[in-house]
């Protein structure tokens, strides 16, 4: 069972980076609520407090992870252009999407803005990790801040959803793949 | 929530977090928009040949969101802007870059 080195580049970047991402959103969601709703709120230790605020913390970074690998390492091998005279596209995603009219679109519209709004995940995400690092639970006092809170939580979820979904979309219709092959499992097979 | 207990608050630095995060997404917004509609800009936000313009385009919003963040915190870091204000600001700004990204919204401000 083998798999390529950008193909593994890929799965760390949408399935480790992204997809833990997108699981992580539940829990920040809940947390916010629970400690900083304006009434009934829970009140956690100071170890609940900091894991909290640390769980925010890794969520950022996970973001910055997705978007700094994606840009800087998938993105590349996706845009490269073939050589002159080249008629098997598999190897430049880009190109063999936009070859066709029935798959320009996931290009045109859903690489492009990929692309653009998933930047917009680690800078809501570090803003609501640095508010709940400074405020703790007294947004629970500051109705203004707590809203602003769950706002950009919800616009890093909108964020993550877009490029979360185009990204797996993308990769069914022009995988990124090439490189040294990786072997996963060794197997012996008796026909 | 009006509370006798609740602790004074400073509200400049969280403010300040909040509409900083909105400038660097409104900024990120524009740049995508600039870069997609002029073709010279494009050849400059080509930073790094690989990634093409997205690296100009993202590396500047970056630098904005950042300079924006640390100009707001140092001008309220003890006070209490208007926070409805600020909220406002920074959900127009956000609406707007969410939009710029948008590629169909894009192309209808280009007239394609």
């Amino acid at each position: 069972m083998e798999i390529t080195f950008r193909e593994v580049m890929t799965i760390v970047h949408g399935m480790l980076f992204g997809a833990l991402l997108l699981l992580s959103f539940a829990g920040a969601a809940i947390g916010l609520y629970a400690i900083s709703a304006s009434t009934n709120s829970w009140t956690p230790s100071r170890g609940q407090r900091n894991f909290f605020s640390v769980y925010l913390a890794i969520m950022a970074l996970l973001a910055w992870a997705a978007v700094l690998l994606g840009a800087y390492a998938i993105y590349p091998w996706y845009r490269a252009h073939p050589p002159a005279g080249t008629l098997d596209l598999s190897g430049f995603p880009q190109r063999l999407l936009l070859s066709k009219t029935s798959t320009a679109g996931w290009h045109d519209i859903g690489m492009e803005w990929k692309e653009h709004i998933a930047w917009l995940a680690p800078i809501s995400l570090t803003a609501v990790a640095y508010m709940f690092a400074h405020y703790g639970t007294d947004l629970r006092f500051h109705k203004p801040l707590r809203n602003a809170v769950f706002a950009l939580l919800v616009l890093g979820f909108i964020a993550a959803s877009v490029a979360g979904f185009f990204g797996a979309m993308l990769n069914k219709f022009a995988p990124v793949r090439g490189g040294p092959n990786v072997v996963i499992m060794q197997e012996t097979h008796e026909r | 929530m009006s509370d006798s207990s609740a602790p004074k608050l400073v509200s400049g630095p969280g403010a300040a977090a909040v509409l900083a995060a909105a400038i660097g997404g409104f900024a990120l917004g524009v740049l995508a928009l600039a870069a997609d509609a002029i073709s010279p800009l494009a050849r400059m936000l080509n930073f790094w040949n690989p990634t093409g313009p997205l690296s100009g385009v993202t590396d500047v919003a970056i630098t904005v969101w950042f300079a924006s963040w640390f100009a707001l915190s140092r001008r309220w870091v003890e006070r209490n802007p208007n926070l409805q204000r600020v909220n406002l600001a920074a959900a127009l700004l956000l609406v707007g870059g969410l939009l710029l990204t948008f590629p169909p919204f894009m192309d209808l401000l280009q007239g394609k």
